[in-house]
């Protein structure tokens, strides 16, 4: 295989997909399987919740996961906790400085309070996390604070913090490693009132690789 | 040899009966109405909740659009966790992303809102003297507190934040999908250039407190533990008292409506919501 994109995946390819600008995405990934998600044309935010495939009542838990690392960015090393703190994935490698988990995912309702209410009818990363989720029994109950990959939210000195241009670029990516069997999801984010996806969505590219760098 | 005083049921009775009246610092008032010392300006027949946590401790209560809710750190070292909930629809509930996101900061002060998940705003913060708070690190968790006096579970002495929520959600019918982010009174967190987050763990001078008001009709958690990020050895956290009363809604000149466009439009959908 020729491709630059699959460079350095551990063991078998066995999956690999494109997600379609302002399209959901979800899959199992095993234990010590390696999901790796390309910002194929760069600076598109890849929203991200995942699940326990053993019981989806755990979950990523965007607070924990701060806390025991003692910072808000997310970067090569970072463990994903769940919301029992268990780990759930290890970023084994991103060629992205860091990636966001305190912005959350857009919504419809929200949009009308950041853009106004012309922006309702929007599509938005909460719809897509219900339509995918909604495959596997799950509601909005069970959607909390997600990841935002290739999502740059810096906080200023007074708190101050923003969806701001974003430090991404085509071929950029993220490895994780999974520590159990999570059903991931993705919302290929749609949003086109601020900067996180260049105000133009692209598409992303998923491959999940038998082998993990850190199998556990 | 003499007799239990619990040997029949009446020995049991008249032992428990003669318990009437103990006070201790960790307990609810009740009624409410019979509250010493109330807010300044308040009638003791607004009076809705009046309870103090101890260390460990934790409480739900249904307040209604307009209560007003203060939360007073009695000896500075109280470390409040909050879940907030729509009562009418408890699957509308506190989202921190949106709160910190759309209000374009992240520390909590005096005239923010706490945003729901529907683009509603379910309290709003009106006064506060601490202005030490955390909306990034989350509850206390028994795998997060390793301590030396066993884990900090629920039955324990020294039980972390999240297993109080659960059970305080619990109460109102939720479970272990509706523990959702929270936001930590009292211990604050910044974020340092590179990301890391700094604990402002005090202790503070005691006093400090939070005013906030109902902008709908809510199911409120709190739990009063050691903050996540509190690396002090022991259990270290202390009293909160915690009063509610009945106030009037937000009124549709109420200067905070227009602090900035993004609260305008938060007051505008809740107002679509009650309109019915």
């Amino acid at each position: 295989m020729s491709d630059a994109v699959l460079a350095g995946l551990p063991g078998a390819i066995l999956l690999d997909e494109v997600v379609p600008a302002r399209a959901p995405w979800d899959h199992l990934v095993r234990e010590g399987e390696t999901l790796r998600i390309v910002d194929l044309e760069g600076n598109q935010s890849g929203d991200f919740l995942m699940y326990a495939a053993h019981d989806d009542s755990e979950r990523y838990s965007a607070q924990d996961t701060i806390a025991a690392q003692a910072n808000i960015f997310l970067r090569t090393g970072s463990i994903l906790l769940s919301n029992e703190a268990r780990p759930m994935a290890e970023i084994t490698a991103t060629t992205v400085a860091y990636h966001d988990t305190i912005g959350g995912a857009c919504s419809c309702e929200s949009n009308t309070l950041r853009y106004g209410h012309h922006t309702k009818a929007q599509h938005a990363c909460v719809e897509n996390f219900l339509t995918s989720n909604a495959r596997y029994g799950r509601g909005k109950r069970d959607m909390v604070s997600n990841i935002n990959w290739f999502m740059n939210v810096p906080v200023e000195a007074d708190g101050t913090l923003g969806i701001v241009d974003g430090i991404s670029a085509p071929g950029l990516y993220v490895d994780l490693t999974m520590r159990m069997d999570v059903i991931a999801v993705i919302s290929n984010c749609p949003q086109i009132n601020n900067p996180c996806n260049g105000f133009n969505p692209t598409p992303l590219r998923v491959v999940i690789a038998a082998g993990g760098a850190t199998r556990v | 040899m003499s007799r239990s005083v619990t040997a029949d049921p009446q020995g049991a009775r008249t032992h428990a009966r003669a318990m009437a009246g103990t006070r201790v610092e960790a307990m609810p008032t009740v009624p409410a109405t019979a509250a010493a010392d109330l807010p300044a300006g308040v009638a003791a027949e607004a009076m809705l909740w009046e309870e103090t946590l101890g260390p460990g401790g934790y409480a739900g209560k249904e307040l209604e659009r307009g209560a007003r809710l203060s939360l007073t750190d009695l000896q500075g070292d109280a470390c409040v966790s909050m879940l907030l909930f729509n009562a009418e629809r408890p699957i509308e509930r506190l989202n921190v992303a949106d709160t910190v996101k759309v209000q374009w900061n992240a520390y909590l002060q005096a005239g923010r809102l706490l945003l729901s998940d529907m683009g509603r705003p379910l309290m709003s913060l009106l006064e506060d003297s601490a202005a030490t708070h955390d909306t990034f690190c989350g509850p206390s968790q028994e795998r997060s507190r390793p301590s030396a006096d066993g884990p900090a579970a629920n039955w324990s002495s020294h039980p972390a934040a999240r297993g109080r929520l659960l059970l305080g959600a619990s109460k109102f019918g939720l479970g272990r999908r509706d523990i959702h982010p929270c936001v930590n009174w009292f211990k604050g967190v910044r974020i340092a250039a590179d990301g890391t987050t700094v604990v402002q763990l005090g202790p503070f001078a005691p006093g400090r407190a939070l005013l906030l008001r109902a902008e709908m009709n809510l199911l409120v958690v709190l739990a009063n533990c050691p903050h996540v990020l509190d690396r002090r050895p022991g259990y270290c956290v202390t009293p909160v008292r915690v009063s509610a009363w009945r106030g009037p809604i937000t009124p549709p000149d109420d200067p905070r409506r227009r602090a900035t466009p993004e609260c305008e439009r938060a007051f505008l959908n809740v107002d679509e919501y009650f309109r019915r």
